[in-house]
């Protein structure tokens, strides 16, 4: 989800030349970079659009899997999807803090969420139809996630890569539920397969466009790669989705829907992959900028949990003062 | 068959309230609530499925614990009314968790050593659970009771709102193997009027109470509950999932 943080990134400083190359002398040694360290302005505002980006990305994609808790068709599946549900609201935390090591808070981070300013990843703002949305979700949507969360845990900014390492086992794990979820559909009722065929259909394309534009379009990914904020490009990144999803998808019986979709031994340096299909850009960049069929509601939803919700953070703001007045008058 | 109904009716209260909190996810007031309810949640929907599979061995009819989940209709769930009363705001769902842990932790307290072992195992675990549940909503109601003038009116107004419904949660079950619920409720009485007064909250008049949750006599929220969460091993009968 995360290169689509990069976008609206602005990575420009105007700090001296010295200080920029002994920064970048620390980086090229693979040293980390810790919240008080010295570090460009440009730098800093990358990671934190980043990471706030990426905090608000798990913070709304636990509504597209949530509205399928209260209908979840067994005992078990209700567990494990409110407990995948409940992790991606533990991501959210984990990185909300890490960029809190920024200067700046999760408050004002919310907000930029609410009045759309931040954005979050595009894969959210499409709905979730069936229960074969949960597993293609799982084995899809965190499986993208995965793909760019791994070379995030070398980030070169200590606290952002220590959050990756405790996300990316769960999020490997809420990838192989959801694969198994597809799995039990396939080999279930002609209905159930269909009910999986029709997830992938729905979801493989925005899948796609979750590792951003193309290399050559996306403007800011020459820099994060410097800082080594970004290790692979958004292209190198999507060819090994696809290379690991393909595979997956023939054993459960699915057909990709794409018809452009071939094997090349010429890629990657002799290594091979796969050609796809042309992704229809003009459909990413038009949920990128709010017309996506859920953006509206996705954000009046945490809008609305934000404001019914004020009272009690005030309450326990205010209880808490009364608490320590007593006590210090004590 | 007493002891089959009586798991019958504690495996719906876990399995209706757990239904409830798991509303919330992802609409908490603060993220670190969304984990809490959540855990709230999946402490009580587990307890369920341990009861409902233990039910389903009892009753020796083939049936899983899905099939008791999924396949009864309103007039067959046993669930006291309070459990399964709407979330409406933080402070109602608060103040239902806390009343219901108020009672189960006790009450698992004195199942840990029933000699039914499967009682016992289920009891073991969920007792640390409520201990949780009982801290941490506990702590919400004093928060609220003593926060800001509409945190006060908005507990004050929960504590309306359920107060026809706790009572009914003392029914006694006929059978021998679980604790007598009646037997717990003054302790419960003293526990829940000691944390109203730390909040500085009123324990109300009596009024009447409903009844009729264990006998399958509910509100109409409950019927459109399970019409949601049943739907999908409705429309597809006999389908593994
Ligand atoms: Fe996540
Ligand atoms: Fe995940």
């Amino acid at each position: 989800m995360y290169s689509q943080g990069l976008i609206g990134a602005d990575g420009g400083s105007e700090e001296t030349q010295e200080f920029l190359d002994a920064f970048q002398a620390r980086i090229d040694a693979e040293e980390k970079i810790e919240p008080t360290d010295p570090m460009p302005e440009g730098y800093r505002r990358t990671l934190v659009r980043q990471i706030g980006q990426h905090a608000h990305s798990e913070v709304v994609g636990m509504l597209p899997e949530g509205n399928w808790i209260s209908r979840a068709p067994s005992l078990k599946r209700k567990l494990a999807l409110l407990a995948k549900v409940q992790d991606e609201g533990g991501h959210g935390l984990y990185l909300y803090s890490a960029a809190e090591t920024l200067g700046v808070t999760r408050e004002q981070m919310t907000e930029e969420l609410l009045d759309g300013t931040a954005k979050y990843s595009s894969i959210f703002n499409y709905p979730t139809l069936s229960w074969a949305d949960m597993g293609a979700v799982g084995w899809l949507v965190d499986g993208a996630a995965i793909m760019n969360q791994i070379p995030l845990c070398r980030c070169s900014y200590g606290p952002y890569a220590r959050a990756m390492i405790r996300v990316c086992a769960e999020e490997s794990f809420h990838q192989r539920q959801g694969y198994e979820i597809m799995l039990t559909l396939c080999k279930g009722t002609p209905a159930q397969k269909e009910m999986a065929q029709d997830a992938l259909n729905r979801l493989w394309w925005p899948c796609l466009m979750m590792f951003g534009p193309h290399d050559g379009d996306s403007a800011h990914s020459e820099k994060s790669m410097k800082w080594k904020i970004k290790r692979f490009s958004n292209d190198e990144l999507r060819g090994k989705f696809i290379a690991a999803t393909v595979r997956q998808a023939e054993f459960l019986g699915l057909t990709i829907p794409d018809p452009d979709l071939k094997w090349d031994d010429s890629l990657n340096g002799g290594k091979g992959g796969y050609h796809h299909g042309e992704i229809d850009w003009s459909e990413f960049w038009r949920v990128v900028k709010g017309d996506g069929v859920m953006n509206v509601e996705r954000v009046e939803m945490r809008k609305a949990a934000w404001d019914d919700g004020a009272w009690v953070r005030e309450a326990a703001l205010a209880h808490a003062a009364k608490r320590s007045a007593k006590m210090a008058a004590e | 068959m007493a002891l089959y109904q009586a798991l019958i009716e504690l495996a719906d209260d876990h399995l209706v309230l757990g239904q409830r909190l798991s509303e919330w996810c992802g609409h908490a007031p603060i993220l670190e609530e969304d984990l809490a309810l959540s855990n709230f949640a999946l402490d009580v929907i587990g307890t369920a499925r341990s009861l409902y599979a233990y039910a389903a061995e009892v009753e020796g009819k083939g049936r899983s614990e899905d099939d008791l989940a999924y396949l009864r209709s309103e007039r067959e769930y046993l669930n006291c009314l309070l459990v399964e009363r709407p979330n409406v705001d933080f402070a109602h769902t608060m103040l239902r968790q806390f009343y219901f842990a108020s009672l189960m932790e006790p009450f698992w307290q004195a199942a840990v050593n029933s000699d039914d072992k499967v009682i016992a195992g289920i009891a073991g675990k969920a007792v640390k659970e409520m201990a949780y549940h009982i801290r941490h909503a506990g702590e919400w109601i004093v928060r609220l009771g003593d926060g800001t003038e509409e945190s006060g009116a908005r507990m004050r107004a929960a504590i309306v709102a359920l107060h026809p419904y706790w009572e009914e949660m003392f029914t006694p079950c006929e059978c021998d193997a679980l604790p007598d619920r009646a037997a717990l409720r003054s302790g419960w009485e003293a526990n829940v009027k000691a944390v109203f007064a730390e909040a500085g909250l009123e324990w109300p008049e009596p009024v009447y109470g409903h009844v009729g949750g264990r006998k399958g006599e509910h509100s109409e929220v409950l019927g459109r509950m399970l019409s949601d969460m049943q739907y999908l091993q409705r429309a597809h009968p006999g389908a593994t999932w």
